[in-house]
Order: structure tokens, then sequence, then C-alpha cells
């Protein structure tokens, strides 16, 4: 078999095929922190919160309403991009005039409330989620045995991050967003309503999250955790991407995904430290990230 | 400015008053503690479970023993070593602790049995698998009470070996418990005629186990073994199922609770061998116990919980039997009664301080097998307690080989 530095090409196509499976959610995750912390100035702590509530509202809306993979695939990111909202329009907006710290407290706190509650309802054990029928057995591709669900994953990750970027950079309305953070008040005095834009950004920012939490409700099992070390990692990738940058943010999740994998092979002890050596390179070299500005 | 120095100083003394152990009569009570995982990867596995369990037992005993009330303390190590020693040290200093209660992770016992050496209180392990508890790290006051990793090595490894699984890969939970429990393994399956291929550590709580796993297939072993436990030992089986690696490879749970094997769902775990202390639809007493236990927590108990009663009422009987909770005269009492009740029959604690009992070996029913809920397992073997836990090693000072 052909090797490169001794390892077989095979192993490194699979586990590249994987590390993009994993840069998927982090793709998906660090956007949705990006495009909050970039339009809105808020650290969003409880990004993992809300990434365990898809997947818990996937688990339960099939549970209790039967509503299939497909349908909570749209409907489970829509009620946690509500929640989002409502939670921006009650909480967030007072913190706005304050030091990004508190907004980051503010998240924190939520997070951990998000966190516990699920705990007290449903258990620390995780519960499994079936991989939809459509979407089960695997493909051969030569190298590996890839299980059609991951490839999907990769599908709607690239499709998702795309539309993402395409909105906020190229749109009329990614340009009044664009706006509200540069000038708010002017924006406001040409009868936009800035509020209501700030709230639907939060709102879109968790419905990632949430989308993210149904993505990987049939890989792992859903659990009040789940988020949990998650978040820090996709915190890392965003730094690394550049805080607020939507293009940073998609590049380097997917590409630490890849990192990542390869790390699993070379030295698996320090899989789960990589991203974080990663990020401090980074931050000594480049401040302001990969795609940030300065 | 003053005002807000003062606000400061009054929320300091609200929240040192919040965390002052509440003010009731230690000296008066027995108390037992329970230091354990209740929040994190392994709080269903013992977690509130195991403190509905403590209360079961205190109260069947009667609520008191030589006339004084028992009382229970519970507190989250967050899996960090030095909260569970840094509680353990302040409830034995401010609070009268009579008895610890250990449960999940062995990274913490293993500090905690340090403080129950200094302090002179009986520590009983139930829930960290490390057998190293009653070996290197065992002290005069340490009890290792529902398993450990040579017993979960015996049972499972033992099992597959001789129904022709003689290559094995590990996938090691890369902290003292998954290397004590992949080494226990290892030497069992060598001894038996079998080779280890390979081993990954996986750090704890990883979020994807693939890559792991294609490592384990590319070694060509026939076994893969799961030196790992709750959530991370679900995840990955659940992945092994997904990548058809279980197609090729018998996947051998070294560590799995009834907990696991429910949220898995028996089409994933079907087939899987394991090894368990107690298992709830045993024998009659096993089925009385956990029917009462189902009526308070919704769930069968897993062998830790079920582990937490007995234990319970092992020390209460044994304070009683004293007549009092002198701890030295405890363990020596301890260390010579035989335990019989619905968790062990004819169980001993020897000198090491490892409890023995008959372990099962246990194989996981397919959903066409399984009758009734939480059906879940068929005994394949049992093992004698000195068969499952083996010989006295000579490692721990207090018991010669």
């Amino acid at each position: 078999m052909t090797e490169v530095f001794g390892v077989p090409v095979a192993v490194i196509l699979g586990q590249l095929m994987l590390g993009l499976v994993n840069g998927s959610f982090y793709a998906i995750l660090s956007l949705g922190l990006a495009v909050i912390f970039g339009l809105m100035g808020i650290v969003n702590f409880a990004h993992g919160a809300f990434y365990a509530l898809g997947a818990f509202a996937a688990l339960l809306g099939l549970q209790w309403f039967g509503i299939n993979y497909w349908a909570a695939l749209l409907l489970a990111p829509l009620a946690v991009g509500v929640l989002g909202i409502v939670v921006e329009r009650l909480f967030l907006r007072h913190l706005y005039k304050l030091d990004p710290l508190y907004g980051l407290l503010m998240t924190f706190g939520l997070a951990l409330v998000i966190e516990g509650s699920l705990h007290q309802l449903f258990g620390a054990s995780g519960h499994s989620y079936s991989v939809p029928a459509r979407l089960t057995g695997a493909f051969n591709l030569g190298f590996m045995i890839l299980p059609i669900y991951r490839a999907w994953v990769i599908a709607v990750s690239v499709v998702v991050c795309l539309s993402t970027w395409f909105i906020i950079e190229r749109t009329r309305l990614g340009a009044t967003l664009r706006a509200a953070t540069e000038n708010a008040p002017l924006l406001q005095a040409f009868g936009v309503n800035v509020p209501l834009l700030v709230a639907v950004t939060y709102g879109g920012g968790v419905a990632l999250a949430g989308l993210a939490g149904v993505l990987s409700a049939p890989v792992v099992l859903v659990g009040p955790l789940m988020g949990n070390s998650l978040v820090i990692v996709v915190f890392a990738v965003v730094v690394i991407g550049g805080m607020g940058s939507i293009l940073g943010a998609i590049v380097s999740g997917l590409a630490l995904g890849v990192v990542e994998g390869f790390t699993k092979v070379i030295y698996p002890e320090a899989s789960n430290i990589v991203v974080f050596v990663i990020m401090a390179v980074v931050l000594i070299a480049r401040p302001a990230g990969l795609f940030g500005r300065e | 400015m003053q005002l807000k120095t003062l606000r400061i100083g009054l929320a300091a003394a609200l929240a040192t008053m919040l965390s002052a152990p509440v003010a009731f009569s230690a000296v008066e009570d027995v108390v037992i503690g329970d230091i354990d995982d209740l929040s994190g990867t392994y709080a269903d596995v013992a977690g509130t479970g195991a403190v509905e369990a403590i209360k079961m037992a205190i109260s069947d005993f009667g609520g008191t023993v030589l006339g004084r009330k028992v009382s229970i303390l519970v507190a989250d190590h967050q899996n960090k070593p030095d909260i569970g020693a840094s509680k353990f040290r302040e409830w034995a200093d401010q609070n009268g602790l009579n008895m610890l209660l250990g449960g999940s992770n062995t990274g913490v016992s293993i500090a905690m049995s340090k403080v129950a050496a200094a302090k002179k209180i009986p520590f009983i392990a139930i829930g960290a698998g490390g057998a190293s508890l009653t070996n290197e790290d065992c002290t005069a006051y340490s009890v290792h009470y529902v398993y450990d990793t040579t017993a979960l090595a015996n049972g499972t490894a033992t099992t597959i070996v001789q129904n022709g699984g003689k290559t094995w890969f590990y996938l090691t939970a890369d902290y003292a418990f998954g290397t004590q429990l992949q080494t226990a393994a290892s030497k069992v399956v060598e001894a038996n005629g079998g080779k280890t291929l390979g081993a990954v550590r996986v750090p704890l709580a990883a979020s994807d186990f693939s890559s792991f796993l294609l490592q384990a297939q590319g070694s060509g072993a026939q076994v893969l073994g799961l030196a790992n436990a709750g959530e991370d030992f679900s995840n990955s089986l659940k992945a092994a199922n997904e990548f058809g690696i279980t197609k090729k490879m018998k996947p051998a749970a070294l560590l799995a609770f009834i907990s696991n094997i429910h949220s898995l769902g028996l089409e994933t775990a079907q087939g899987l061998y394991l090894t368990t202390g107690f298992y709830w639809d045993l024998n009659d007493d096993t089925r009385a116990f956990s029917k009462r236990y189902f009526a308070k927590t919704g769930k069968e108990p897993t062998m830790d919980q079920g582990g937490y009663y007995s234990a319970t009422l092992t020390y209460l009987k044994a304070v009683k039997a004293v007549g009092t909770t002198d701890p030295d005269k405890v363990m020596a009492e301890l260390k010579k009664t035989k335990i019989n009740d619905m968790f062990a029959k004819g169980g001993y604690i020897r000198a090491d301080g490892v409890m023995v009992h008959d372990m099962y070996v246990m194989q996981v029913k397919s959903p066409q097998e399984s009758k009734y809920p939480w059906d879940y397992y068929k005994v394949l073997k049992v093992m004698k307690g000195e068969e499952a836990f083996g010989p006295i090693t000579g490692l721990c000072p207090l018991a010669p080989k």
C-alpha cells in the first residue's frame, strides 16, 4: 500500500473524511457564534446549551408528537431560534451598553440553567435517536466505509454555511445587518427597526446551533452535556478564524476538524488540546485571527 | 465608594454563611457522606439514584443506630480529585463524618483514600473501578465494594478469549481507570493465549470516536476492547455500529452499566459481553429491592446503586455490632463479618480491602429475546468471588501474599 510518512494513504484519506465531518459541526456552530459576535458584540457562552436544546427538541418532538427527522430539521432550529429571540428581548438587550463581559456572564449563566434543567428533567445518560431510514447504510469509498448519514452532515453543513455567508455578505438584508453594527442610531433614523433586527440576529445565530444539534442527534447520544465540551473547542475555532469573521469561522471550522482528525492518528492523547495549541500560536502571530481585521 | 465596599463585604459574608455547614447537631448523629459525580458523564451510574439507595438502607435499618440518628451528606466531585478530597477533609473536620461512600471515578477515589488514611475514616469505594485502590493505593480504612478492573477483566476478557476472540485492540479512556482496565484485560487475554494488537488512548469525553475506531479496524484484531465507561462507552459503541465495525470485530464492554444499555437500546447493544456485580433480575431478593427502588426513581438500579444500598447497610450493621463508631473497631468488624443481603451472598472484605463476592458474566439480549421492560441480560456464567477478584497480589502492605 502507498504510504506517506509511514502512514498508509487509505488511513490519511479516511481521517480526512472524518475530520471533515467533525469540521462540519465546528463550522455550523462557530458560524452561529461569529454571526452573534460580529453583529452584536455578544460572546455567546450559551451556544453549547442551545446546541443540546436543538438535539432535545428533535428527540422530544419524535417521542411526544411523532415529528420525524426531516420536519425536526426545520422545526427544532425554529423553536430554538424563537427561544433565542425571547432570551434576547428579556435579558441580553439590557446589556449592550455595558462591558462585553456582562454578556459573557449572562450567557454563561444561561448555559448552566439550560443544561441543569435538561439534566434534572431527563437525567445525565444520553438518549438514542435513530438515523432516519433514508440515510441509513454506508458508502464504500474503497479506502473506508463512510456511513451515508455522515456524508449528509457534510453536505448540509456546506449548504448552510455558504447560504449564511451569502445572506450576510451579499444581500440587502445582510447589508442592513452590517450597517446596524457600524452605526445603529443612523440606521434607525432611516426607519429600520434596529432592536428587532438584533433580536432576529441572535435568534438566527442560536438557530444554527439548534440545527447542529439536530444533525448530531443520530450521531451521538442526546444528553444535557453534549454541548458542554464542544462549545470550548468552537470558541477556539472562532478565535482562530477571527472573532466575527463569517468566512473565517467556516474555513477554520472545517480545517481544524481535519487537523484534529490527523492528531487522533499521530498522537491521540493530544487530540483534545491540539485546537487550543493552534489557538495560542495564532493569537501570538496574528492576534485578530486568520481572517480577522486588525 | 464606602457603600460599595460595604455591599461587597455583606455579599461575601452572606456567601460564607450560605456555604457554611448547615447547623445540625453533628456530634450526635452518625454521619454518612457520599461524594460522587452528580452532574457529569457518570451521574446516572450512581448519582442521585445512589443517594436514594442510601436513604432506603438507612430507613430499612430503622433510621437510627446506637440510639443516634443516621444522617447523610452529599457532594458533587465534578470528576475532579481535588474537589473530592477537600470536601472529604471538610466533612471530617467540621461535620463529624463517620463513613464516606465514594462514587464514580478512580482518580477521585484515589485522592479520597489518602484523606481516609489521614483522617482515619472508613471509606467504601463503590463506583470506582481501578484495582489500585486495594493494591498500590490501599489504606487500612479503604474498602472496594462492587467491582474492580481485575474482576471485569477476569469476567469479560476470559469469556471472550475462550470463545475464540484471540486478538485484541483497545479503545482506552486516557486516565487511571482506563489504563488499569486495559492492563488487567491484556494480562488476562495473554494468559489465555490471546494477543494484544494495539491500543489507542482516547481523551475523556471525546466528542467523536470514529477516528479511533478506524484505527482499531485497521489493526485487523478480532475483538474491540472498550476500556472506557459512561457516555464514552455508549458513544463509541454507537459509532462502531454506524461504521459497520461491529460486523467485523466483536465489541467487548470492559465496563458497562445497565443505564448505558438502557440508553443505547438493545438494537445497538445486543450480543455484547459484559461483567457486572449485580443485576436487578437475578433472584427474588434483587427483584424485591429493585421493585422498591423503581417505585422511587423510575429506573432499575445499576450495580453501583445496588452496592450503595448494601454498603450502607453493612456499615450500619458493623457499627451496631461493635457498639461504637470508632473507625478501627468498625474496620475490624467489617473485615471479619460475612455479608449476606440482596447484593452479595457470603461476601467478605479481605485484608487488602476488596469485598470478595460473586460476579456475573452477562450477554446483552437481542430485542426478540427481551420479554419485558429492562429485561436486558442473560447470565452466561456466575464467577465465584475468588475467581473474579483473583488472589491477593501483595502490592498492598496490609495484605502480604
